[in-house]
């Protein structure tokens, strides 16, 4: 074991703010990375889904782009 | 629509159609071995390797700086391999992959760099200096984001594969330039931490824990780049019997 004690290691013999600095950005990109593909998952199949409904009710492709970009 | 032909070949995953759902069981599997090498890495990283005879702590970092800054480099690579598979046989699904590598390359491309520079400060005095090293990272990440720019200004979806397939190919030839540019010039940036030729100038366990954490961001890399593939896939499929069969599987899911 490297460490004395806890507080030790979070201290990281002063370097503390680089250490976890660097590890807690990781931390965060990592958890956006995540929600961001989640929610482009979700966001396709739901306008895809909107698309094909609108298509079946007879609405042209032009018109149905339009009422999406709104 | 008719089935594709079900070869033996591992050539029949490059339709998207196949692709799709096999992209979908491996992923969860891929995360999993990520999460696991993950915090093999960290113990390793933090509990086994020693303190650094010269700069003490902070040399910690390393657990986190070289794996991203390797891993920015083999994205850009791996994106301008399916780019030129793209352009030379024509298949949809390498543009897609190319795409999807895209944001996880940039992000590492950004950690390489800010933790670079949150180890820089307290080694050098400096959090930026405009050496070799750091200037070429620092331009791999704006072909990342030109690359991600471009494949989503053009609205024609063949034409932005192509052109994002020629910003991914000409901009390879930036990567060797980063990898080299500490031997080939005078850098602050020290030189390589692994070498084939050398004797390691790192303790054991300090590597072992480099490596570990290497492999697990090539088990994230490639769990990611599965899950965003899929929705590109379905958007660019969205004409044909399959995707229709599948929205119906996830109406009222999603």
């Amino acid at each position: 074991m490297q460490w004395e004690s806890w507080s030790a290691f979070w201290q990281m013999g002063g370097a503390a703010p680089f250490v976890w600095g660097s590890y807690g950005l990781t931390v965060f990109l990592v958890v956006v990375e995540l929600i961001m593909v989640a929610r482009r998952r979700r966001e396709t199949v739901r306008r895809l889904l909107r698309l094909r409904r609108a298509s079946a009710n007879g609405r042209s492709g032009r018109q149905v782009f339009e009422e999406i970009v709104e | 629509m008719t089935r594709p032909e079900r070869g033996k070949s591992l050539f029949r995953f490059a339709a998207p159609q196949l692709f799709y759902p096999l992209a979908g069981k491996l992923a969860p599997w891929f995360a999993a071995v990520a999460a696991i090498f993950t915090i093999a890495g960290l113990w390793l990283g933090f509990f086994v390797a020693p303190t650094d005879a010269q700069q003490g702590e902070v040399y910690r970092v390393i657990f986190i700086h070289v794996p991203a800054a390797w891993m920015s480099m083999f994205v850009y690579l791996i994106m301008a391999f399916w780019s030129a598979v793209g352009l030379v046989m024509n298949t949809r699904l390498s543009f897609l992959m190319a795409r999807a590598l895209a944001p996880t390359g940039a992000m590492f491309c950004i950690l390489a760099l800010v933790t670079g520079s949150l180890w820089g400060k307290p080694t050098w005095g400096a959090y930026w200096v405009w050496d070799a090293r750091l200037t070429s990272q620092l331009l791999l990440l704006f072909l990342y984001l030109g690359y991600i720019a471009l494949t989503q200004a053009i609205e024609d979806p063949r034409r932005a594969d192509r052109a994002g397939a020629i910003i991914a190919l000409v901009g390879a030839v930036n990567v060797p330039i980063i990898y080299f540019s500490v031997k080939w010039w005078n850098t602050l940036h020290q030189g390589a931490s692994v070498s084939l030729t050398k004797a390691p100038s790192m303790a054991a366990t300090m590597l072992a824990g480099m490596f570990v954490m290497a492999l697990a961001s090539w088990a994230y890399t490639i769990a990611i780049t599965l899950w965003r593939v899929r929705p590109l896939i379905l958007e660019r499929e969205r004409h044909t019997d399959w995707v229709g069969a599948e929205l119906n599987a996830l109406e009222g899911k999603v």
